[in-house]
């Protein structure tokens, strides 16, 4: 017999704790999983989590991992944000596609003059698109109450369409030869979000989402309005007791979250991608959601958390490179490593009494 | 059993059910006849309703044994308790609001006939007892006596030997608890045992013939409580001496609080709206709305502490119209409240009594700088409520929802009281507290008055408004009655402002 | 029968088979919400009833063996959200989405091998002259069996809320779990058997997509289709008689963008492709406004967490 005894406040160790524990059931689970696919599972953990930090190429990796973990860790930093509050942005994806169409589209309108304004128009109108996504259903569920799970999820599915739509109408290179895809920005030094330090990975994308974490750690632990969004969403009648109107808030965590991803879709279509094409949505809203949760929506965990999910990309690209392990198991693992976290969470919250008879 | 004492219907024998740092029983014992009215006296956490939970099958005994009809009795569910003949009538109903009343009678019953007969029966056994209830309704839309009615009618389907009833009367106006006391009394009167749990002393002993009094878990004592006085049942109630509040020094000043006009569309499916209500406020005055609950409490507070603004006019302090502003703004022009759900509403269960004080208190309080929150200067406040207030609690850092509803109480009363309000609404300032922390409570409502604020405070224990404030008005359908004074007023006349016997027209048109 | 170049007859018989899906998946996220749990993770249990039957069928060669792996499959993936939220106490909404992503990546890996493989085919019924009747005949008489069924099923599950005990018991613990539990009644394990329908509905519904609808295995291939299908409980204000209703509107939807994709009109392809969902927003939109000033249509305890603590 188990027994579920409520602690009198959340444990604060095992607040720190869950997380790794998940990470290391994760790698259980996941070397089950590996074995069963016929892959030494050893030697599948070693190439996705040890060859990229400190490998034979591990050089070369490193950089990536700041590549992949800054659109990770912007995005995250801005849906924390609302989940704290109880309001869920699940439609990042949607936000960060539609921040990458509108920099890249102001980009390509100019093309090809030059000057130093045209990078900081790009991000102000990548911010500013992927707001507008995110305000979507801030407005439909303050103006009529329809749910901003649903309709931001929904948005994600009219963005990928808007994207292909875009890469085979509007954006198309002219010089193209008649293939789907924009202008590479890359070839646009005015347009370009190059590397700012050779070989680093860091480039504009990865201080904005330093600056982001940086900023919503100010707003959420030493700032009253970070404090009132906390309220929000761990007592919605206390919070509007302390004066927190609901409408606002929605919009405001909505919108943060839509331009922060939207800024990392424009920092990425600038950058590491490039170009708009109809693939350029590689998911790093959803996982993003993943690394929220991992990092407790608290930005110092939204960091190691982003900077572990990269790894995952990473060596899970080297895994299916070397070992011939389909893409798909890394994301078997990172829905897995959610199970395990939101499984283990209970020990937050509640005290696990195994034996002792409940009964008389 | 040997043959010289009565027949016994419910034995039982050395009752005990801990939980983690809490005995909420310790080897209890009763016993009760059949017809017999016994009531179970205690505070609130004395153990009352973890008795009858194990007699209900919902929790099982550490220790110890029950015998029904003489016969061992050891439940393992409400489904086993209720085949063994016994009922129960739960304090926070156990009803669902969405089906109609025939759907919650069938939920509660073993084996229930098809809803068109089980229609008819309702109909028969409600005429049977003057309990006039339409099966077709949907409970949501029912005031509170008629909800009650269904958990009885529920109960009576299926002829009980025992009918345990967990403090039925805190929801039902003067006339509808006549109305209960007249079913119950005729149930005795055929033979059911009837356990009743209340810490209203005038009722027990009006109603009971036998009474078990309970203290932290352990039966104090047994008696006949017709034969002792009120203030003798509490004092075995509490174990101590009973301090009397103290509510001289207070005169009333100028007007304060003006609510004129003011109209509120419900905030739930079922809730009630409010219907042009007006009152006047004065310094140094308390007022006392009373009510059945479900009638606009509510309503009535999220209205004055300013969440849910109102039209324009409807509520003015101090000569300003505030009924467009948040919360917040009425705080910082002295309008500050204490609404009924401490957990959840009044305190965030998860936070901190430190991160609590913040949640009210920065408007009045220098606990934050240009927005930025001065953790030490709210860790003061916090420390300040619970000296002044008494709040038993390890310290400041401790969640809510550690601390037992009396000391949450006294923190949030106090974080209000402390940033001295010119108008203080609280909703049910002492449900669920004990009567040492009632009675502080009460006195620090009644400092703030003789200090020269205007206190309003919405509670459904007409006694408590009867001791408290100088002017009662009732609350009855969202409508708010003619404030009057409460000197020389009586408990018939406020029963029949409350709306008298909800729903009982319709009977006495048909008879 | 046409209209600006599209065949209505044959619409309106695609309407069916295009809102099959939809149709099981929400009929089994209506009773799981009926019982107070929201399970957001409905695509993911379509996409893993969608693998999990197609290789079922493919490997047996009966169709109907794979629609029961699919149902089995969708089942699976919903009592390990139910363990997680009944048991573990999760929070429904995070682990909702986290079943959609673990069930995304899991078909994917299962699916590997089934890529271009074509699955055994479901046999339309046969309903002699009634199939030849003009207009009715190919609308409503030419379908496989699961066509029928989902539509038997909307029959069952109307009956089984309004007519049956356990039907009454499942609605009472969506509405106040707290009472229910008071009154006996077993929370955790009829919310378990209300997660479990839903998964193996939402798990045909996939299959449908995978063995008949499409017929093929693609990665993603359901598209926001449970997504879609949550919405619907939604616009139907939970009442399975509505669920119908709404998703042979999608259905309708659906099929009509093809058609007129098909019909060649100088309209961007992917601008068609976006109406399903454009228009589930727009249709959630006045639902949600309707429910703001009516009733309050969704079950009282959806989506709250019980423990029994005492």
């Amino acid at each position: 017999m188990i027994r579920l005894i409520a602690r009198p406040a959340p444990s604060r160790f095992w607040l720190w704790a869950t997380p790794v524990l998940a990470v290391l059931a994760t790698m259980v689970a996941g070397a089950v999983l590996f074995a069963a696919l016929g892959t030494d599972p050893l030697e599948a953990l070693k190439v996705i989590f040890w060859d990229p930090l400190l490998g034979a190429n591990a050089g070369y990796f490193r950089g990536q991992l700041l590549i992949k973990a800054g659109p990770l860790m912007l995005i995250a930093a801005g849906l924390a944000v609302g989940f704290r509050a109880g309001i869920w942005n699940i439609g990042a994806e949607g936000q960060y596609i539609v921040g990458a169409i509108c920099g890249a589209a102001v980009g390509l309108a100019v093309y090809p003059a030059e000057s130093v304004l045209i990078f900081p128009a790009m991000v102000v109108a990548g911010a500013l698109g992927g707001w507008a996504w995110g305000m979507i259903p801030a407005l439909l569920k303050n103006r009529f109450g329809a749910s901003e799970i649903l309709v931001s999820l929904m948005l994600v599915y009219v963005a990928q369409n808007l994207l292909a739509w875009a890469a085979f109408g509007p954006l198309k290179n002219p010089a193209g030869f008649g293939f789907p895809g924009s202008r590479n920005l890359q070839q646009y030094p005015s347009a370009h979000n190059g590397e700012l330090i050779a070989g680093s990975g860091l480039h504009w994308g990865g201080v904005a989402a330093l600056a982001a974490l940086v900023g919503t750690y100010v707003l959420m632990s030493r700032h009253i309005a970070g404090f009132r969004i906390q309220v929000a969403g761990d007592a919605p009648k206390a919070a509007r007791f302390a004066g927190v109107a609901p409408a606002r808030l929605v919009a405001f965590c909505l919108g943060l979250s839509g331009a922060l991803a939207g800024l990392a879709g424009m920092f990425e279509v600038a950058g590491p991608s490039g170009q708009i094409t109809d693939a350029f949505g590689a998911g790093y809203g959803f996982t993003a959601i993943i690394v929220a949760f991992l990092g407790r929506l608290n930005p110092i965990g939204i960091l190691l958390a982003g900077l572990l999910m990269a790894l995952t990309y990473i060596g899970g690209d080297m895994a299916q490179l070397m070992l011939r392990l389909p893409a798909a198991a890394i994301q078997v693992f990172q829905g897995m490593l959610l199970f395990f976290l939101l499984g283990f969470d209970l020990l937050t919250n509640y005290q696990v009494r195994f034996g002792g008879r409940v009964g008389a | 059993m040997s043959a010289n004492e009565p027949p016994l219907l419910l034995r039982v024998e050395g009752l005990s059910k801990a939980y983690p740092g809490v005995l909420a029983n310790d080897a209890v014992s009763l016993s009760v006849a059949p017809g017999q009215v016994h009531a179970l006296l205690g505070e609130n956490g004395a153990g009352k309703s973890t008795l009858v939970k194990m007699i209900y099958g919902l929790v099982r005994p550490d220790t110890g044994q029950m015998a029904l009809h003489g016969a061992s009795y050891a439940p393992a569910d409400p489904h086993a308790a209720r085949a063994a003949g016994v009922a129960m009538v739960f304090q926070h109903f156990s009803l669902f609001e969405a089906l109609s009343v025939a759907e919650n009678v069938a939920l509660g019953m073993e084996d229930p006939p098809p809803l068109r007969q089980l229609a008819a029966r309702i109909r028969a056994v409600s005429d049977a007892y003057g309990l006039p209830l339409d099966p077709g309704r949907i409970v949501g839309d029912l005031s509170a006596g008629e909800r009650q009615r269904v958990e009885i009618i529920r109960c009576l389907l299926q002829d009980p030997k025992l009918l345990i009833m967990d403090e039925p009367t805190s929801v039902l106006t003067p006339q509808e608890v006549e109305i209960l006391f007249a079913t119950l009394r005729q149930l005795a009167a055929e033979g059911t045992a009837i356990l009743y749990i209340s810490h209203k002393l005038e009722e027990i002993r009006r109603l009971c013939d036998r009474a078990t009094i309970l203290r932290g878990g352990r039966v104090v004592g047994e008696c006949d409580p017709r034969e002792k006085s009120a203030h003798e049942l509490a004092e075995l109630m509490v174990g101590a001496e009973l301090k009397l509040t103290d509510r001289a020094g207070r005169h009333a000043g100028e007007v304060v609080l003006v609510v004129a006009g003011l109209n509120l569309a419900p905030s739930s499916a079922f809730g009630p709206s409010l219907k042009d209500l007006g009152f006047t406020l004065r310094r140094g005055e308390v007022l006392g709305i009373g009510g059945v609950a479900g009638n606009g409490q509510e309503e009535l507070l999220a209205a004055l502490s300013g969440e849910r603004p109102t039209s324009r006019g409807s509520v003015t302090l101090k000569g300003e119209d505030i009924s467009a502003l948040g919360p917040n703004p009425r705080r910082a022009r002295g309008l500050l409240a204490a609404p009924e759900e401490r957990l959840g509403h009044a305190a965030a269960p998860d936070m901190s009594l430190t991160e609590n004080a913040i949640l009210t208190g920065t408007m009045r309080r220098p606990l934050t700088h240009r927005g930025f929150i001065d953790r030490r200067a709210a860790r003061a406040f916090a420390r300040e409520i619970i000296a002044a207030f008494d709040v038993r609690t390890p310290g400041p850092h401790v969640a809510a929802r550690a601390l037992s509803g009396g000391n949450l109480q006294k923190f949030v009363i106090g974080r209000e009281v402390l940033q001295a309000p010119e108008v203080l609404v609280v909703n049910q300032p002492t449900w669920g507290v004990d009567a040492a922390a009632a009675a502080a409570i009460r006195q620090a409502l009644l400092d703030l008055a003789a200090g020269g604020a205007g206190v309003i405070v919405i509670s459904q224990d007409l006694d408590e408004l009867m001791e408290i404030s100088d002017q009662f008005s009732a609350l009855n359908e969202g409508r708010l009655s003619q404030p009057r004074s409460t000197t020389g007023l009586t408990l018939q006349e406020i029963g029949l402002s409350l709306g008298g016997a909800h729903g009982m027209k319709v009977a006495e048109a048909v008879t | 029968m046409t209209l600006g170049g599209i065949d209505l007859v044959a619409l309106a018989a695609m309407l069916m088979v295009a809102s099959t899906p939809i149709l099981l998946a929400a009929i089994g996220e209506l009773i799981a919400e009926k019982a107070g749990v929201l399970n957001l993770g409905v695509e993911g249990m379509m996409i893993m009833g969608a693998i999990g039957a197609f290789a079922g069928a493919v490997i047996t060669g009966s169709p109907a063996a794979g629609f029961a792996f699919g149902a089995l499959a969708g089942a699976g993936m919903a009592l390990i959200f139910g363990f997680l939220t009944q048991v573990l106490l999760s929070n429904q909404v995070a682990t909702g989405l986290a079943l959609t992503l673990f069930g995304l990546g899991l078909s994917a890996l299962f699916g590997k091998g089934f890529e271009g493989v074509r699955p055994p085919a479901t046999e339309k019924l046969d309903f002699g002259a009634l199939a030849d009747l003009p207009v009715l005949g190919p609308v409503l008489f030419r379908h496989d069996w699961v066509v029928y069924f989902s539509l038997a099923m909307v029959v069952a599950v109307w009956l089984f809320l309004h007519f049956s005990r356990s039907g009454l018991i499942l609605r009472a613990v969506g509405e106040n779990h707290e009472a229910a539990h008071a009154l006996g009644y077993r929370v955790v394990a009829v919310r378990m058997a209300a997660l479990a329908f839903g998964g193996a509905l939402a798990g045909m519904g996939g299959a449908y997509l995978s063995l008949v609808r499409v017929p093929q295995w693609t990665e993603g291939m359901t598209a926001g289709a449970g997504w879609i299908a949550l919405a619907i409980v939604v616009f139907a204000s939970w009442r399975v008689e509505r669920v119908l209703l709404g998703a042979y509107l999608f259905g309708g939807v659906t099929v009509l963008q093809l058609r007129l994709q098909a019909a060649g009109y100088a309209i961007p392809v992917q601008l068609l492709s976006m109406a399903p969902y454009v228009i589930t927003i727009i249709v959630l939109v006045i639902i949600s406004a309707r429910h703001r000033h009516g009733a309050q249509a969704a079950p009282a305890a959806l989506g709250k967490t019980f423990h029994a603590s005492r």
